[in-house]
Formats: structure tokens, C-alpha cells, sequence
């Protein structure tokens, strides 16, 4: 069996923990980084990072982006949506067909 | 185009039109493999990109209703009410195969199945507002897991797609024509040794007729000086 993680500010992920994911609360890029790493060893399927803490990660992320798992996924924390899972499908569009034609029309 | 380095000899000259045939099927075939995996890559980041819309939208709700909830209350009792979670939630990683991708496809389980049994605290001390925002974080979970399995496949088939592409293109313009580039040398090669061939034997032959025609001239100047000495 799996487990599901969530690494962000205390603030956005405490309400994850009422619902039974493990959760990782830190304060800096290093203590954040360091978690992922540390939990991506570990037998953990999915690990949901809030994009404020995503975005200053990111080279640690994309080395498990071709691997099956874990699937990190950037979700918005409590300042709002930064847009970076977007970001994130626009990227893979334009890597698959060479040109972004999923967003153009807004 | 370069060709490849090799000697122009017969057997390179089979070997070298049975692996152009072999690249030409394969090129064949991975361009399909390109295209369906193109069609059902657009679908996906299409749902994929209308999902993450979606729970973007619902993940700002409970965090506002989470706001409330710690504004109605102080930081140490809702900590306190959220330190032990009474849920726990175990996932069950499965296979599946697209076009020879493995893509891993999420099942989750809970250990309560009762919808009201989902707060880990108390009531008592605990405002209405939390229960609002435990509910609702709850609702979006599932939500949030489809998010999961489908960003992760958008990711790996985007991957895929870029390797498949990759390789079509070198099939297509480099090693294909390298093949039919040397195939079409050696040829020549073959054609011109074998013209070469047929005039030595030519000329072989003529030089061959010229010592007969002299010897038998020969013969018959003797023959001659013979007689005319005779008589």
C-alpha cells in the first residue's frame, strides 16, 4: 500500500491532515526540498506541494518527472492559485507537439 | 547525405537492403505509435487542464473556509483538533498500459466508510466553520487523487511522445536515406567492377584472337617459303 504526501506552509496543508494524508509542514526552500527528497524514497504515490514552495523547487521536482512515481503534483496554497500547474500542462503540450495548442485561445 | 562506411561488396549490399526494409517497417510503425499517442495525449491534457480549473477553484473554498475556521477560533484548539486524524487513507497503485507506457493508476482506499464520522475532534469545543471546511476538503479529495493519476500520466506520455518523435525523425531523416544513399553506391560500385569485368574479358579475348590469327600466319607463310623452296 501507498501513502500520500503533502509538503507546503502550516497554514494551506493543516486541513490535508483531517483528511489522512501524511503531512509535511516547513518554513524554507531548504527544509521543503530536503522533506520531498526524503519522502520520495519512501513509498509515497503521490506528493502534493503547494506552488509557492513548488516553484522554488522545481530542479528537484523534474527529476522525478519521468519516473511513474511518485506523481508530485503542485496544488494552489492559501495565497491563491500562482498558476504553475498550469504552467505544468502547458509545458508538456509543448514538449509533445512542438507547440502550445491547448491554451492559445484564451 | 553521407553514406555509411563500408566496403561494396555483395553481402553488405544484402545485409544493407534488409535493414532498410526492417527501418522503413519500423519507421512505419512508430509514426503510428506517435500519432495515437498524440490523440490521446490532447484528450488527456484537455481533461487534465479543465480538472486542475476545478480544483483549483474548490482547494480556494475550503482554505477560505479554513480562514473562517481559524478566525472563530485560536490556533492552539484548532491544531489541537486536527493533530490526531481519525481517518486514515491508503492507495493502491495499478498498472496501466498505454501504448506501451505504464502509467500508474491510483485507487484509494479509507479506513472509515462513515460520511459523519470524518471529524477527528470533538464538537464541543470546535466551531461549525471547521466542520464546513473538514467537509468540504473531503468533497475535493477524490477530485483531488483523478488530478493526481491524470498529471501524472500527461507528464510520462508527454515524455513518451517526445522520444517517439525523436526517433521517427532519425529514422526518417538520417538513417533511412544513409541506407538508400549506400545502397545506391554500392550498386554503382558493383555495376562499374562488373563493366570493368566484361571489357577486360574483351580485350583479353581480341589479344587471344590476335596470337591465334599470327600463328596461323605464321604457319602459312612456312608452308609457303617450304613449297616455293621445293619447286
Amino acid at each position: 500500500m501507498y501513502k500520500i504526501g503533502v509538503i507546503g506552509d502550516k497554514q494551506s496543508v493543516q486541513g490535508f491532515k483531517a483528511v489522512g494524508l501524511d503531512v509535511y509542514d516547513c518554513t524554507s526552500k531548504e527544509d521543503a526540498k530536503h522533506k520531498l527528497q526524503k519522502i520520495a524514497k519512501d513509498d509515497y504515490a503521490i506528493i502534493y506541494i503547494t506552488e509557492n514552495f513548488y516553484a522554488e523547487i522545481t530542479d528537484a521536482v523534474y527529476e522525478y518527472n519521468e519516473e511513474r512515481l511518485p506523481a508530485i503534483i503542485p496544488i494552489p496554497g492559501m495565497n491563491g492559485s500562482m498558476g504553475i500547474g498550469f504552467d505544468n500542462i502547458k509545458k508538456a503540450v509543448e514538449k509533445a507537439v512542438g507547440a502550445d495548442i491547448l491554451f492559445n485561445n484564451d | 547525405m553521407a553514406r555509411l562506411n563500408v566496403n561494396p561488396t555483395r553481402m553488405v549490399l544484402t545485409s544493407l537492403k534488409k535493414r532498410l526494409k526492417v527501418a522503413v517497417k519500423g519507421h512505419k510503425m512508430l509514426k503510428d505509435k506517435r500519432d495515437e499517442l498524440m490523440k490521446q495525449f490532447l484528450e488527456l491534457a484537455r481533461e487534465n487542464k479543465s480538472l486542475r480549473e476545478q480544483v483549483e477553484s474548490y482547494l480556494n473554498n475550503v482554505y477560505s473556509n479554513f480562514v473562517i475556521a481559524s478566525a472563530v477560533m485560536s490556533t492552539e484548539v484548532l491544531e489541537e483538533a486536527l493533530m490526531y486524524p481519525k481517518q486514515g487513507v491508503a492507495i493502491d497503485v495499478k498498472n496501466k498500459n498505454v501504448m506501451s507506457v505504464d502509467v500508474p493508476v491510483f485507487d484509494f482506499k479509507t479506513t472509515t466508510d462513515d460520511a459523519s464520522n470524518i471529524y477527528p475532534y470533538g464538537f464541543a469545543n470546535t466551531s461549525a466553520e471547521l466542520d464546513n471546511a473538514i467537509e468540504n476538503q473531503f468533497k475535493i479529495f477524490p477530485e483531488l487523487l483523478k488530478l493526481a493519476a491524470v498529471e501524472k500520466e500527461v507528464q510520462l506520455l508527454a515524455a513518451e511522445i517526445e522520444k517517439t518523435r525523436r526517433r521517427v525523425n532519425a529514422l526518417e531523416y538520417v538513417m533511412i536515406p544513409q541506407f538508400q544513399e549506400t545502397i545506391k553506391y554500392i550498386q554503382m560500385k558493383l555495376d562499374e567492377n562488373e563493366r570493368g569485368n566484361q571489357t577486360r574479358l574483351m580485350k583479353v579475348k581480341d589479344m587471344m584472337l590476335k596470337e591465334i590469327i599470327e600463328e596461323k600466319q605464321a604457319n602459312t607463310n612456312a608452308a609457303l617459303d617450304e613449297y616455293s623452296q621445293n619447286h
